[in-house]
C-alpha cells in the first residue's frame, strides 16, 4: 500500500515537473483586446494583426531591421516587366499545423478568397489595381503565376501580409503554416499559442525553429497593469512602451528598455478648408493660404513638443513620409524650424497685423481658433497646450478641446464642424501607395478637404497627378523619385501640419536572446521563431 | 461637536480664501516653464511643476478657484430648478405632477456621465477656457436638479395636505397665497440641505469629468485637471506632492458633510 502510494506520489510529481518545465518556455506578453477575428483575410485591428503574425505562414516576410523582402514559403520570386504578373517557386515538402500538405493550389485558394469581393477583405484591398479579374495559374505543386488586371506598385512586399490558407483542410483557418497556431482561447482572458509541429523552419545546426514552445497572450487593457505585471516579470515583453514608462523602466534596468529609434508613426494637426464646412468666410481664408499654414507650422516649436511632451523620445515631424522609412523617405527635406519671426513676416504678407500682442486679420478679425483632439490620450493634450503657448506668442489665440472619439470622427467626417485638429497616424506599411486614400483629392479620407469632385487647388491638381502616375509606375527609383515630389509640395503646402515622429520604445525581459527591436511592426517579436530564452533562465526554471 | 463644524467651516473658509486670492499669491496658472518640466519642490515652485512646467500650487490654487466657486453656483442652479420643479408639481398634484415626475425619473434614469459627454461635444468648440468652464458648471447645474426635485415633491405633498395648510384653505386662502405664505418658507430647510448635498457631487462630478479630459478646458486648471496628474499611479512614490488636489478634494468634501450635517439637524 505504501510503496503504491509513493509511486503515485512520485507520477504526480514528475507529472507537475513536466507541466513546469513546458511552462518555463513559455513567452507571455499582452494584447490591449481580444482579436476580432482570426481568419488571416480579414484582419483590421492590432490583436488579430498579432495573431496573424505568430501563426501565419506567408511566401515571403519584410525583414524588419533591413525593411528588405526575404523568402518563406517561396523560394524566388518574380514581377514581370508590365507588373501585372508576379510569379512564385515554392518550398516543397511542407505541411500545415493539422498535416495537410502545402503546394500551390493553397496559394490559389488564399488568392480567390482574398480577391473574393463578398468577403470585403482589407488586406485584399490593396491588391486591387483595376477592373477585372485576378487570375492564378497553377502550372506544378510548386509553381505558379499571379496575374492581376493592371500593374500593382510594390507588388512583391504587399505579400508579407497575406497568410496562406489551406485548400483542403477541414479546420480551415485554424490550420497554419507559421510558427504557432491557437490552441486555447478564452475570451476576456488569454489566448495559447502552441509551436506548430511542422513548421518548417530549421537553424543552422538543423534544429526546428521556433526555440520558444508556447506563446501566452493575456487581455489587458489597462496600460499601467502590464507594466506592472512586466515589472513583477509575469510577462517578458511589451512591444510599444509610453515614454514616461520607458524612463522609469530605464533608470531601475536600462538594459530592459530599448529604444529602437523613429517609428514610422506620425502626430500631425490640420486646418479644416472644406468649403462647406460651417465655419465663417473669414476662417476658411485663413486656413487655405499656404502663408498662414506655414506661418502656425513655423511658430510651433517642435523640439520642445519633442523633449517635453515626449521626453525626448520623438523627432520632430517632416512630412508624410517618416525618416524611420529608409527607402521611401525625402532626405532632402527637413523639419520646419521653430521662427516666430518668420511666421510673422508670412502672417503680414496675407495682411495680419499684430496689435496689443493680439492677432488680426485684414478684416479687424481677432485670429482665434480650437484644435480638437481625442480626450484620454495625454501626449496630444499635452502637444495641444504646447501649441496653444506657442502659438500665444504670435498673438494666436488657441482654445483646446478634448472630444470623445466618436463625436471628433463625426466632426471630421461628416458635419465638419471643426476648425484644426491634431491626431496621429499609426502606420504599419512601408510603401506610399499605403496613404494613396489621403493624398488623392476624390478621396473621403483626404482628411483637410475630402471627397472634392475636382481639385480645389493648383498643388493638389499635382499631388493627384504624381501620386497616380507613381501607383502605376514599376521602377522603384522612378515611383520614389515621384513620391519625393508628393512630399515636397506636401512640406511646401503643410495641409497637414507634421509636428513629431514617435520612436519606438520597447521593454523586453533580460530572460530573453536574440531580441533586435526594430521600428516596424511588430517591434520586438518580429523574429518570433529565433527568439529564445537564455540558457541559465531555462535551467534556472 | 461644534467644534468639528467650526473646525471644517474654517477650513472652507480658507480654501476658498486662498483660491479668491490665487492671482496675488501666485504668478500664473498657465506659464509653461519649459526648461522645467514636473521639476521637484523648490523655493520658486513650492510644489514643483506639472509635465510642461506648470507651478503646480499656482494650478492647485487657481482650480481651487475654480471648483470651490462654481460647484456651490451650479448647486444653486440645481437647487432653483429643484424647488421650481418639484414644488410645482407636488402642489399641483394631479396630471401635472405625473408628467412632471416622469420627465423627473426620466432625467433618473438617463446615465448622466454620459449625458454630459454628449452635451459637452455638442457644445460650441471655439470658446475660451473661462466660458467653458461656465458651460460645464451650468451644464452641471441644468442636469442635476432631478433627484433633489423628488425630494421637493415629496415635501410639498406632504405640506400641501399637513393640517395647517389645510386650516389656511379654510381660512380662504388662495393657491398662490398658500404656496407663498405657507408652502415655500417651510420648503426652504430641505433646499438648502438639497444644495449642500450638491456641491461635493458637481465638485466630483467635474472631476470625473476631468479626468475623462472632459471638464475645464486647458490652461485653464481645476481640481479634476489636477487629479489627472494622478492617473500615473507608479509616480506618486516618488513625487507624494502629487497627491495634494486629493487630498485637498477630500478634505472639502469631507468639511461640507460635516457642515451639511449641522446643517440638517433644524429640519
Amino acid at each position: 500500500m505504501k510503496k503504491t502510494l509513493l509511486v503515485r506520489l512520485t507520477c504526480i510529481l514528475f507529472l507537475a515537473t513536466l507541466a513546469r518545465a513546458q511552462s518555463a518556455n513559455e513567452l507571455r506578453f499582452c494584447l490591449k483586446s481580444d482579436p476580432k477575428t482570426l481568419n488571416p483575410l480579414l484582419v483590421t485591428d492590432d490583436s488579430s494583426e498579432t495573431i496573424r503574425y505568430l501563426t501565419g505562414g506567408v511566401l515571403l516576410r519584410v525583414n524588419r531591421l533591413t525593411q528588405e523582402a526575404e523568402p518563406e514559403l517561396a523560394t524566388s520570386w518574380k514581377v514581370s516587366p508590365d507588373g501585372k504578373t508576379i510569379s512564385f517557386k515554392l518550398r516543397s515538402g511542407i505541411f500545415f499545423s493539422d498535416g495537410t500538405s502545402f503546394s500551390a493550389e493553397d496559394v490559389a485558394y488564399t488568392m480567390q478568397q482574398l480577391m473574393d469581393p463578398s468577403l470585403h477583405s482589407p488586406t485584399g484591398d490593396a491588391f486591387r489595381s483595376g477592373e477585372g479579374k485576378v487570375i492564378t495559374t497553377v502550372t506544378s505543386p510548386d509553381r505558379l503565376s499571379i496575374t492581376f488586371p493592371a500593374p500593382v506598385a510594390g507588388l512583391d512586399k504587399l505579400f508579407d501580409q497575406v497568410a496562406i490558407m489551406s485548400a483542403k483542410s477541414p479546420q480551415k483557418e485554424k490550420a497554419v503554416l507559421g510558427p504557432y497556431y491557437v490552441a486555447d482561447w478564452k475570451a476576456g482572458a488569454y489566448l495559447l499559442l502552441q509551436r506548430n509541429p511542422n513548421y518548417w523552419r530549421q537553424d543552422s545546426s538543423g534544429r526546428k525553429l521556433p526555440y520558444i514552445d508556447s506563446v501566452r497572450l493575456d487581455i489587458q487593457q489597462n496600460r499601467d497593469t502590464e507594466m506592472l505585471r512586466f515589472m513583477r516579470g509575469e510577462i517578458h515583453l511589451i512591444n510599444s512602451v509610453d515614454p514616461e514608462s520607458f524612463d522609469k523602466l530605464a533608470a531601475q534596468n536600462p538594459g530592459m528598455v530599448h529604444d529602437a529609434g523613429v517609428s514610422l508613426d506620425a502626430e500631425f494637426m490640420w486646418f479644416n478648408q472644406v468649403a462647406k464646412s460651417p465655419l465663417p468666410d473669414y476662417k476658411k481664408e485663413w486656413f487655405r493660404s499656404t502663408n498662414f499654414r506655414r506661418a502656425i507650422s513655423e511658430a510651433i516649436n517642435r523640439d520642445d513638443l519633442v523633449r517635453i511632451a515626449f521626453r525626448g523620445h520623438a523627432h520632430p515631424g517632416v512630412g508624410p513620409i517618416s525618416p524611420a522609412n529608409k527607402f521611401w523617405f525625402n532626405s532632402d527635406l527637413k523639419p520646419h524650424p521653430f521662427d516666430p519671426k518668420s511666421a510673422m513676416q508670412r502672417l503680414q504678407q496675407d495682411g495680419f497685423k499684430l496689435q496689443n500682442g493680439k492677432l488680426y486679420d485684414r478684416g479687424g478679425h481677432s485670429v482665434e481658433f480650437s484644435i480638437i483632439t481625442n480626450s484620454g490620450n495625454s501626449y496630444r493634450e499635452r502637444m495641444a497646450t504646447m501649441i496653444q503657448q506657442d502659438l500665444g506668442e504670435i498673438g494666436v489665440t488657441v482654445n483646446v478641446v478634448l472630444l470623445d472619439f466618436p463625436s471628433l470622427i463625426e466632426r471630421i467626417t461628416s458635419t465638419f464642424n471643426y476648425e484644426a485638429c491634431l491626431l496621429g497616424l499609426l502606420n504599419n506599411e512601408l510603401d506610399p501607395d499605403s496613404q494613396m486614400n489621403v493624398w488623392l483629392s476624390s478621396s473621403d479620407t483626404h482628411q483637410w478637404n475630402p471627397s472634392q469632385k475636382t481639385p480645389e487647388t493648383a498643388w493638389e491638381t499635382e499631388i493627384d497627378k504624381l501620386v497616380r502616375t507613381e501607383a502605376s509606375t514599376l521602377d522603384p527609383k522612378k515611383r520614389k523619385q515621384l513620391f519625393d515630389k508628393v512630399q515636397q509640395i506636401a512640406w511646401e503646402q503643410e495641409p497637414f501640419i507634421y509636428l513629431v515622429n514617435r520612436n519606438a520604445l520597447s521593454a523586453v525581459s533580460g530572460q530573453l536572446q536574440s531580441v533586435h527591436p526594430a521600428v516596424v511592426r511588430p517591434q520586438v517579436y518580429w523574429n518570433i521563431d529565433e527568439l529564445s530564452f537564455r540558457p541559465e533562465v531555462a535551467s534556472a526554471k | 461637536m461644534i467644534w468639528a463644524r467650526n473646525l471644517a467651516l474654517s477650513f472652507l473658509v480658507v480654501t476658498a480664501v486662498a483660491g479668491l486670492f490665487a492671482g496675488s499669491l501666485t504668478s500664473g496658472y498657465a506659464h509653461q516653464f519649459r526648461d522645467l518640466p514636473s521639476a521637484s519642490p523648490s523655493r520658486q515652485h513650492p510644489l514643483g511643476t506639472d509635465d510642461l512646467g506648470r507651478d503646480r500650487w499656482a494650478r492647485i490654487l487657481y482650480g481651487t478657484r475654480v471648483s470651490l466657486f462654481l460647484a456651490p453656483a451650479a448647486a444653486l442652479l440645481s437647487s432653483l430648478f429643484a424647488g421650481l420643479i418639484g414644488g410645482i408639481a407636488g402642489f399641483a398634484g394631479g396630471w401635472t405632477a405625473r408628467v412632471v415626475i416622469a420627465i423627473v425619473d426620466l432625467f433618473l434614469s438617463l446615465p448622466w456621465l454620459l449625458l454630459l459627454i454628449t452635451v459637452r461635444a455638442l457644445m460650441p468648440l471655439n470658446v475660451s477656457p473661462v466660458t467653458s468652464v461656465l458651460i460645464t458648471f451650468v451644464l452641471l447645474g441644468c442636469l442635476g436638479w432631478a433627484a433633489a426635485a423628488r425630494v421637493v415633491y415629496a415635501d410639498t405633498r406632504s405640506l400641501s395636505q399637513s393640517d395647517f395648510a389645510l386650516l389656511a384653505r379654510a381660512s380662504g386662502a388662495g393657491g398662490f397665497r398658500l404656496l407663498w405664505r405657507h408652502v415655500l418658507p417651510n420648503l426652504r430647510p430641505i433646499l438648502f440641505a438639497q444644495f449642500w448635498i450638491s456641491v461635493p457631487v458637481f465638485i466630483l462630478t467635474e472631476a470625473n469629468l476631468g479626468i475623462l479630459g472632459l471638464g475645464v478646458a486647458e490652461p485653464l486648471p481645476s481640481w479634476g485637471s489636477l487629479l489627472r496628474e494622478l492617473e500615473s499611479y507608479s509616480s506618486l512614490t516618488a513625487e507624494p506632492w502629487r497627491l495634494l488636489p486629493l487630498v485637498l478634494l477630500i478634505a472639502v468634501v469631507s468639511c461640507f458633510q460635516i457642515v451639511l450635517h449641522k446643517e440638517e439637524l433644524p429640519v
